[in-house]
């Protein structure tokens, strides 16, 4: 048996999910051309029957790549429970009422309850299960209010097969249901409501943005460095590596597979940044210098997208995302780019048209570094100083405003304007923000580990055959005449297809200055995506669109590398 | 009481509410506002907008919803 979690956007999906099926769960794959959804289990009587927590959607007649989705994994479902915000029910009504002339049995959530008390809203669900003909509970998902009702009710789900109407028969139904069902009282503004309306407002809204964006970078670096300093390197240094001493010993403190393992020793001492051992190094760099970062920002990320104020930031980003190409709403991918490349790539299907796709995805894949990036400039960069991480931030933003400037003026095409719906503020549920958290992490693990101890893997056979030397020798022109590196730094070059976090690494040993350490953190960043990222931008964009960012990456690469090279 | 005149909702102040009278635009922007809710009959009050050509945010039942400045052009509404 197969349940469908359906409904509008921002009616408490994932918190009503979480609740329903327990910390069991599963992050699909992103297979063929859906955008990521959530599964699940849960118990039925004794049957175990999977829960899809499909994409929100207003509507079965498709307006975007994200909502097409929705409607097409409908004929998948054995039984959908479609959730509603009460406080909504309108709007939310019309969907049920497309839901109630197909085929598949349907069971109501109204969902967000507990709000509809103090904003004044009486919903009679006697009367509204009446009318649509199917069971209607009351649930408030973050508290699991209901949640068990629910699921004892879910045997009674029907499908009263209303014949196929018009949609202005539709709302013509919803509106005399509503008529019937909902009573509204005046409520009074509340202090949440207020700051709503400041945070939208553009002359109380920008500075408040500019706090918010400043508070997370500074949070997500305090949890991140501290995590470090205080947890992971000491572990490392305690424990791990004395351990890996004495496997050192073990293997004669030389040879090939101490190179392989152990890596090179640094005054006969294991260097965890630089020794590029899979054992050593190849662990370190995911778990000790990464993880602490990746935990950090899909916290605060969390954070943001479950109290509702990303969309805020979109309305009031706009005008400038406009000078892009792209609106407002790109810079949700944007942001989820600051962690990893892949899933901003597949989000950017929540923009509508081709054009805007392709530039978001290009602009995500040169100037957003991800989290594992940004965890080792941190670690390498801001050794030798804040100023220089404020430089690399600083020109991958100037890069990422230019090349939007000119794919905005080059690229054939249209770019729609700004559509969305602004939740109200909400206070997460910490139920959800942890499953949700727990799953990125454990994404990041399961992609990530396995590619990391590749890389390094690959880069202690290829220094043994001396590979890199020839590579070295043939870009030298390249590597040292434009971007003024040693020409050891290709190694770090090419490594960065595998991984950009090993690759950033492969700087540490090649005592740069503070100024060619910019450099290559940033053309590491532009250069090439990672193999995960090249993938998904292969996929999504089509052979033509990743030729075009390709291209785009080179050229602009090249030249940023080449110009900062003339000013460091 | 004024007489009821016809502007867009661009041209509304802040805090003023209308009736929607008429969508002007193909069936595609016709259809995404009506899955909002945006469609004739409704009222809608004006939240606030956004300068140099930004989004425009009106409140639409309880449901807060942000128009991009072209589209609020194309929207009539019939205002007292």
């Amino acid at each position: 048996m197969r349940i469908l979690l359906m409904g509008n956007p921002n009616v408490g999906k994932s918190a009503f999910f979480s609740r329903i099926t327990g910390t069991k769960v599963i992050a699909s794959n992103y297979p063929g051309t859906t955008v990521g959804f959530t599964k699940g289990h849960m118990m039925l009587g004794v049957e175990e029957a999977e829960v899809i927590d499909v994409p929100g959607t207003y509507t079965l007649e498709p307006t975007s790549k994200a909502e097409k989705v929705a409607s097409q994994m409908l004929p998948d479902g054995d039984l959908i429970i479609n959730i509603l915000d009460a406080t909504n029910l309108e709007r939310n009504l019309y969907l049920t009422m497309e839901l109630l002339e197909r085929e598949t049995p349907v069971i109501v959530a109204l969902n967000m309850w507990d709000d509809t008390k103090h904003r004044g809203i009486d919903i009679d669900t006697a009367k509204l299960e009446e009318h649509l003909g199917v069971p209607v509970v009351p649930t408030v998902a973050v508290t699991g209010e209901g949640i068990k009702e629910l699921a004892n009710r879910i045997p009674e789900a029907a499908s009263p097969r209303m014949p196929e109407r018009t949609r202005d028969e539709r709302w013509a139904t919803v509106g005399s249901i509503i008529n019937e069902v909902q009573t509204i009282t005046h409520h009074h503004h509340t202090w949440l409501d207020h700051l709503q309306d400041t945070s939208i407002k553009p002359l109380t809204g920008l500075p408040i943005a500019a706090l918010v964006l400043a508070a997370s970078f500074f949070v997500i670096r305090f949890i991140g460095e501290n995590l470090i300093g205080y947890v992971m390197e000491p572990l490392f240094e305690k424990l791990w590596v004395p351990l890996m001493m004495r496997l050192s010993d073990l293997l004669g403190s030389g040879g090939f597979w101490h190179d392989v393992l152990i890596g090179k020793l640094f005054d006969g001492e294991i260097d965890s940044f630089q020794s590029m051992g899979v054992l050593t190094t190849g662990l370190f760099i995911p778990l000790g210098a990464v993880l602490p970062y990746i935990l950090a920002f899909y916290l605060i990320l969390g954070l943001l997208e479950d109290v509702g104020y990303l969309p805020r930031l979109a309305v009031l980003l706009d005008n400038l995302m406009h000078r892009l190409g792209l609106h407002g709403y790109a810079i949700i991918p944007t942001m989820l780019g600051l962690g990893c490349a892949v899933p901003a790539i597949l989000a950017t299907r929540i923009l509508e048209s081709r054009r805007e796709r392709l530039i978001a995805a290009t602009l995500i894949s040169i100037a957003i570094p991800c989290a594992a990036a940004q965890a080792m400039i941190f670690g390498l960069v801001g050794e030798r100083g804040a100023q220089y991480v404020v430089m690399v931030y600083g020109t991958l933003f100037v890069v990422w405003l230019l090349l939007g400037f000119i794919l905005n003026r080059t690229v054939r095409g249209f770019s729609p304007e700004l559509l969305i719906e602004i939740p109200p503020y909400r206070l997460p549920s910490w139920r959800a923000l942890l499953t949700k958290l727990w799953m990125r992490v454990y994404g990041f693990l399961k992609e990530a580990l396995p590619i990391i101890i590749l890389a390094i893997f690959a880069v202690s056979i290829l220094y043994t055959l001396g590979v890199f030397d020839a590579i070295a020798d043939f870009t030298a022109p390249v590597v040292s005449g434009v971007f003024g590196l040693p020409k050891e730094a290709v190694v770090a070059i090419v490594v960065g297809f595998l991984r950009k976090d090993v690759a950033i690494g492969l700087l540490a040993p090649l005592s740069l200055t503070a100024g060619q350490l910019v450099i290559g953190c940033v053309v590491l960043t532009m250069f090439f995506p990672c193999v995960a990222a090249f993938v998904v931008l292969a996929r999504e964009l089509g052979f033509k669109g990743l030729l075009t960012a390709i291209g785009v990456m080179l050229v602009a690469t090249l030249a940023v590398g080449g110009l900062l090279n003339l000013v460091l | 009481m004024d007489e009821p005149k016809r502007i867009t909702v661009r041209q509304m102040r802040a805090g003023q509410s209308g009736e929607v009278v008429q969508v002007l635009g193909g069936p595609g922007l016709v259809n995404r506002l009506n899955s909002l809710g945006i469609r004739p009959g409704k009222r809608i009050t004006k939240v606030s907008s956004v300068f140099m050509r930004g989004p425009v945010t009106i409140q639409i039942d309880r449901a807060h919803v942000a128009i991009g400045y072209g589209m609020s052009n194309r929207i009539l509404v019939e205002v007292t």
